[in-house]
């Protein structure tokens, strides 16, 4: 085990804890610039999807990780992104343009959500904004003349200046660069006074009114980041399909994101990137293994579906902290080799009503 | 009667009937919390294996429809009792939300699991009722039996379960495990048992709602999409409160309806959820319910 000692404040706010961890993310970085020039774009177009998608997974940690906040309705924020990027790039706006504007409509709509939201809490909020999201959805498929319905809009790839990012090793350095920035952008949110507040307020309301924190302002603000991130998320991936209609942002796909971060583990940025590329892979795996099992369960078309249930179920029943909690306790079994104790991350549970009384 | 007065009645009795199926759906969604704290996101799909269920007694089986009917009841009754002793049970003491992710993957894998067995599968399904193609013309009124039948058996329902809770030893415990678990482990009820039961009525209705349900949306595998429909009811009643389940149910059910008759396409598909989201802004605490302040 490592201990550091910590001599002012300054030390104990530093982006990296440990000198090592930097030289480390920084040897990842590299690591992940090379990789198109191994992989083949099959999987380099998987990367592109969980950079995608992993944006819009750390917007949801932002609000339900480290907020407590639930939302069911974060496919409506990611419509709203791609919409608005779609719109503005059909009528000629450059890309460069379009993203940061369509991250800043999904937040400002994330704060009228956020509004009425500020007075629900735990299983009203995520009913409110799933009902949301089912509002969006119609208007979406009936305002056919700014968004043609069902039909769709096509749009093209991605271009900053004369750069095009039309191809998918191309697009990857695209999605890497901004999941880069949105890693630094919350890492950085996280350790100023807006996320400490924000993190106050999801383990107890009422200590973080007590202590002085704004409830209302705080809870706005963290859905109007999470709003914000996944409507950035949202504006890559109209660009990567290159094609989005209403059906692109169902219900499942908000389950899909709460997936994401449970299965990640809830209150981690790490966690966020490893649910992102296990919701991923997962049915790419099931597609890989398909061809060995007997045709009979190979023409299921349910079988991805009723694996995916399954694997919420037995992840929330056998490893609540999600794989970032399992990667812990594999670091943590090392670290005290002999000594292991389960007990260490035994969570305390609660038997009492937590919500009403 | 004047053909517009005969036009409002009309729209107003097959909101009723829809209600009642929302109403139903509901009450299973306001059972479980009571008791639990849990909503049960796959209240929907328990509804559509009761549907499914009953197809097969029918269909395979040949049973009549009352056997048939009863005996889809008690199989799912069972089965809520299963889930919550291999799914729930364990999850005790988990934050809420982890229970609620697990009710939705309960949902999806039902939904896959629905698909996959012979003889169900993805197409859309239909089973002969007793109440079939048959009307009653009272005036210039035309009145399915199918919808009254919805009607009466709710009703009936409904008031068993009034009985129930109001005048067995095993309803009282229930509603006492409700309003606290703690003292009421102290006076001597199995919260454990309370809490099987809870899923077993829960489920039993659900499959009584699949099972009216089914004349009208046929027996398919997403029918349990209208669990989502739900929701805006049990909030508008309050969530904790049963009578405002049903009669969430109905408001919700006689606006949808009449959304769908006098205004644009599209605003009958989001009508509930605007109610929902008017009502969150309006009164959180819904029709019924009584606004509980958090003790630290």
């Amino acid at each position: 085990m490592r201990f550091i000692m910590k001599l002012n404040y300054d030390e104990d706010l530093r982006l990296f804890r440990y000198r090592s961890t930097f030289f480390w993310y920084l040897a990842l970085v590299l690591g992940l610039l090379i990789l198109p020039a191994i992989l083949d774009n099959y999987f380099v177009s998987l990367l592109n999807f969980i950079a995608i998608y992993s944006v819009a997974s750390i917007g949801m940690m932002l609000l339900t990780g480290y907020t407590g906040q639930v939302s069911l309705g974060h496919a409506a924020f990611l419509a709203m992104g791609s919409y608005t990027s779609a719109i503005l790039t059909t009528k000629g706006c450059p890309f460069l343009v379009a993203l940061p504007i369509s991250g800043i409509f999904a937040a400002l709509v994330g704060i009228v959500i956020g509004l009425p939201a500020l007075r629900l809490s735990g299983l009203y909020l995520a009913i409110a904004t799933m009902g949301f999201a089912f509002i969006v959805d119609e208007i979406l498929v009936r305002w056919e003349s700014l968004t043609r319905g069902n039909l769709g809009i096509y749009l093209s790839s991605p271009s900053i200046g004369p750069l095009t990012f039309d191809s998918e090793k191309s697009f990857y350095y695209l999605g890497l660069a901004i999941l880069i920035l949105t890693l630094l952008a919350a890492k950085n949110i996280l350790r100023s006074p807006t996320g400490r507040a924000m993190i106050a307020i999801r383990d107890s309301e009422v200590a973080a009114q007590t202590m002085g924190i704004n409830l209302a302002k705080y809870k706005t603000v963290a859905f109007a980041l999470s709003a914000f991130f996944t409507g950035i998320a949202g504006s890559l991936y109209a660009h990567k399909v290159t094609f989005i209609n209403p059906e692109s942002y169902t219900l499942l796909v908000s389950i899909e994101l709460l997936v994401m971060i449970i299965i990640g583990g809830l209150g981690s940025l790490h966690g966020a990137i490893y649910g992102t590329a296990f919701v991923i892979l997962l049915p790419q795996l099931i597609i890989l293994t398909k061809d060995h099992l007997p045709s009979f369960v190979r023409d299921q078309t349910g079988l991805e579906a009723g694996l995916y249930g399954l694997m919420i179920i037995l992840f929330i029943l056998f490893e609540p902290l999600g794989l970032y909690g399992r990667w812990l306790k594999t670091k943590f079994y090392f670290e005290t080799f002999p000594l292991y104790k389960k007990e260490t991350f035994k969570k305390e549970k609660k038997f009492y009503k937590a919500e009403r009384h | 009667m004047v053909p517009l007065v005969d036009e409002l009645l009309q729209t107003v009795l097959a909101g009723i009937a829809t209600g009642c199926i929302y109403g139903l759906v509901a009450l299973g969604f306001v059972l479980i919390y009571k008791a639990t704290e849990v909503v049960n996101f796959a209240q929907g799909e328990l509804m559509m294996l009761g549907a499914f269920f009953a197809y097969s007694f029918i269909t395979f089986l040949n049973l009549p429809y009352w056997t048939a009917f009863l005996l889809t009841v008690i199989l799912m009754g069972v089965l809520g009792m299963l889930l919550e002793r291999a799914v729930l049970r364990p999850l005790i003491g988990e934050p809420v939300f982890a229970i609620v992710m697990v009710t939705i993957g309960v949902g999806i894998f039902c939904r896959s699991a629905v698909s996959m067995i012979p003889g169900w599968g993805t197409d859309t399904l239909g089973f002969k009722t007793p109440f079939g193609e048959k009307f009653l013309r009272p005036g210039g009124l035309v009145i399915s039996w199918e919808h009254l039948a919805i009607i009466i058996l709710t009703t009936t329902l409904i008031f068993g379960l009034y009985c129930f809770f109001r005048f067995t030893r095993l309803g009282v415990a229930m509603r006492a495990t409700s309003q606290n678990q703690l003292a009421a482990a102290y006076m001597g009820i199995s919260v454990r048992r309370v809490f099987s039961l809870t899923w077993i009525i829960s489920a039993a209705v659900a499959a009584f709602a699949g099972i009216l349900l089914s004349p009208f949306t046929f027996v398919h595998m997403n029918m349990g999409f209208i669990g989502l429909k739900a929701f805006p009811a049990a909030v508008l009643g309050g969530f904790g409160s049963i009578p405002g389940a049903i009669i969430g149910g109905l408001i919700i059910g006689i606006t949808e309806n009449f959304a769908g008759v006098y205004l644009p396409m599209g605003w009958k598909d989001v009508a509930a959820y605007i109610i929902l989201i008017l009502v969150l802004m309006i009164r959180p605490e819904g029709l019924f319910g009584i606004q509980e302040k958090k003790k630290v």
